[in-house]
């Protein structure tokens, strides 16, 4: 089975284009997001102390960037005195050879896996897939997105730019390829496809020996693992095989038990709009007769030691997967998620991206740098982050990072900002310029309205808009004519 | 009170009649408005678009500028924002003025909601991001519309998305910008009002100038514009 890769995509005014094109898509997206929304507020808005939670959520976070090198070692700790096997990769190599390394050893030719961020970030299936190991993903819009070939479009629900009729020729199409073909003559009723999916997904559960998840949140003083899900797959996946091997992000700790109860209400309402979660898994290392019989963590770097670094970017690592920014921003509501050309989409994805890429450390790729821009910093996304990470703060700071990495080989937009830079600090320079545009536009302008041609941000304005010529006055050439007459 | 008029470097330049609108609403009410020739430009468009360096000296000569006044009123939430949220940051060692953008003057200073301003046309408000979610402005804009005489004010389906200009997001990201700002336009169209108006012209320039593209102009006017207009 094929593995598409977030490698190699465009960078993302050029993505989104494409995806803006997509009227099928954004149909779906647009609607998908309204509900969500609309839910999600009414699930927030019963809380009276929502606004005193996303201040302790933020605080707990905070602590554990503060405290994590010990933390992390205390983790290891009781993982380890609990029958676990803690493993630590500094990158994403690392961490797949670590797993591919580990099925091998148990004859493993299959894994299921439970929905997890991390190991999308890694690409842990291709990685397997390149040891001839079968990956099953198990959660349902990841199956969607995993049968279609195609890439997941957001954190939460990974099929969102998918309808049912869609799904349905999905399922009918490549089920029978790699398992239990979907029912003769389904529809696309959701409980038809999700009977289709169960009956699907069973047979996998139950063979395979080796189990991959991820994780929501890992205690530290207990070492205990927590995964939040809704379908009951991760449920299977973590008590079925008899393997278990967990790829957590180091940032994912919590220090205690108590701390977890801020995050149990943040993070259902945020995400899936829901009170309670429906199903929540914790385990502690191994227990005898029950479960898996072994468990390994792999806790993973990759760039969070160098967001940490940061302190205006060090909030991204507060992130909480809950994707409620995705859900109410208007960029990503009519691009969709794989325009951000990586595995977190909108955003959260537009600020974390970047700096697990290493923006804080060194240039980056085209397709990285314009992530930070990918935004017209309207602050919908910092009103509903249930950790406050201000990502509007953090998305300006990084745009600085990628125009101080580009010093010297800015082009025309460097130019145009030296020159504006250089008629704002001059209200003299401003009026010449102000008297100059208001003569130019006698010239050029139609009807009072001016349409232009010229380099790239004239051409990116005027393609779909005018502008109003500049009027033959301005505002302080007013003011002083007022004033040297009184 | 001494007040300096922070009139923006966009509505000096593309404007005029906004500032015009604003010095003609305050000395109605009896303020007397000073304008310090030797202003420029808040550096917000420098900030946003990552020029730091850039934007430190327009940020030091804006609290030179205004310093002695006990209050900078501004028809601007956006370059409002960035005086209160980000000159700052820019500069921690900045004596960062006063600024009030003028919703928040008329009401919260001068503790007035009807400017005696006479306006007997249909109005659709666009809310613009920065005006909610950085400055926190609120139902200002409307009290004070709502307020004026014979104006009646037509709600919009989705007051709180973003028209998609957001300063050189538009011309950097320019489909995206426009897939937003076509959704907003059909938004304020389904009013069905004579006339837009706004407290930042920068949004208005981007949503007037989609709608000229179409062939379909609207009227459109910053709030400062009908608070201005008497019988």
């Amino acid at each position: 089975m094929s593995h598409p890769t977030f490698l190699g995509m465009p960078p993302f005014p050029e993505a989104a284009k494409e995806a803006l094109a997509n009227t099928q898509q954004r149909a779906n997206l647009a609607k998908a997001t309204a509900t969500i929304r609309d839910k999600r507020a009414r699930a927030v808005a019963e809380m009276p102390d929502w606004e005193h939670l996303r201040l302790a959520g933020a605080a707990v976070k905070d602590t554990v960037l503060t405290r994590l090198p010990e933390l992390l070692e205390q983790l290891e700790e009781r993982v380890t005195a609990a029958g676990g096997v803690v493993h630590w990769a500094a990158d994403a190599a690392q961490a797949n050879a670590i797993v591919a390394d580990i099925v091998k050893a148990h004859d493993g030719r299959e894994v299921v896996k439970v929905k997890s961020m991390a190991t999308q970030e890694i690409e842990l299936n291709n990685a397997l897939a390149a040891h001839g190991i079968d990956v099953w993903e198990t959660d349902l819009a990841e199956l969607i997105v995993q049968l279609g070939h195609d890439l997941p479009s957001h954190i939460l629900v990974p099929a969102i730019h998918r309808n049912r009729s869609e799904i349905r020729d999905i399922f009918v199409e490549e089920m029978g390829k790699v398992g239990r073909p979907a029912p003769d003559g389904i529809g696309d009723e959701p409980a038809a496809l999700a009977e289709a999916a169960r009956l699907h997904l069973r047979e996998k559960f139950l063979r395979a020996k080796v189990a991959v998840s991820g994780g929501n949140f890992a205690i530290a003083e207990t070492g205990t693992v927590v995964v939040l899900e809704s379908e009951g797959n991760g449920r299977m996946c973590l008590t079925l095989p008899q393997v278990l091997v967990t790829v957590l992000g180091i940032e994912k700790l919590l220090p205690t038990w108590a701390d977890l109860e801020v995050f149990m209400q943040l993070l259902p309402r945020s995400s899936t709009a829901e009170r309670m979660n429906p199903y929540t898994s914790m385990w502690t290392g191994v227990t005898p007769g029950d479960g898996p019989q072994e468990f390994h963590l792999v806790l993973l770097d990759n760039g969070r030691t160098g967001t940490l670094a940061d302190p205006t970017g060090r909030q991204a690592l507060r992130c909480i997967r809950c994707s409620a920014c995705l859900n109410v921003c208007p960029v990503y509501e009519r691009t969709g998620g794989r325009a951000y050309g990586s595995a977190y989409p909108g955003p959260i994805g537009a600020i974390l991206t970047p700096q697990l890429r290493g923006i804080n450390q060194h240039p980056v790729d085209a397709q990285t740098a314009s992530l930070p821009f990918a935004s017209s910093l309207c602050g919908a996304c910092f009103e509903v982050c249930p950790v406050r990470i201000d990502i509007p703060d953090v998305l300006v700071h990084l745009r600085a990072k990628v125009v101080e990495h580009k010093r010297g080989h800015l082009g025309t937009e460097g130019a145009v900002m030296a020159a504006m830079r250089a008629t704002f600090t001059s209200p003299r320079r401003l009026g010449a310029a102000q008297r100059l545009g208001a003569l130019g536009a006698r010239v050029v302008g139609r009807r009072g309205r001016l349409r232009l041609r010229g380099p790239f941000w004239i051409r990116a304005w005027f393609g779909t808009r005018d502008l109003p010529a500049p009027p033959g006055q301005s505002f302080r050439a007013w003011w002083r004519k007022q004033h040297d007459r009184s | 009170m001494r007040v300096g008029l922070f009139v923006t470097c966009f509505n000096d330049t593309l404007f005029p009649q906004v500032g015009r609108a604003t010095v003609s609403v305050l000395e109605r009410l009896g303020v007397r408005v000073e304008f310090p020739e030797a202003q420029t430009c808040c550096g917000q468009m420098h900030f946003n678009s990552g020029y730091r360096p850039e934007c430190v000296p327009l940020v030091r000569r804006f609290a030179d500028v205004f310093a002695g006044y006990e209050a900078v009123v501004t028809p601007s939430a956006s370059c409002a924002a960035m005086v209160r949220h980000y000159h700052h940051v820019v500069d921690p060692a900045v004596a960062v003025p006063k600024v009030y953008e003028l919703c928040e003057y008329l009401i919260d200073v001068l503790n007035v909601t009807d400017v005696g301003a006479h306006f007997p046309h249909t109005v659709a408000f666009h809310a613009t991001c920065h005006s909610q979610r950085l400055l926190h402005i609120g139902d200002r804009p409307r009290r004070l519309l709502e307020a004026v005489d014979g104006l009646d004010l037509r709600p919009l389906a989705h007051p709180a998305e973003c028209c998609g200009f957001g300063g050189t997001f538009s011309v950097k990201n320019p489909d995206t910008s426009t897939a937003m700002g076509i959704d907003k336009v059909a938004d304020i169209r389904g009013t069905g009002a004579e006339v837009l108006a706004s407290a930042d012209t920068s949004c208005l320039m981007h949503i007037g100038g989609l709608m000229s593209r179409q062939g379909n102009p609207m009227r459109i006017l910053h709030l400062a514009e009908i608070l201005a207009a008497t019988k």
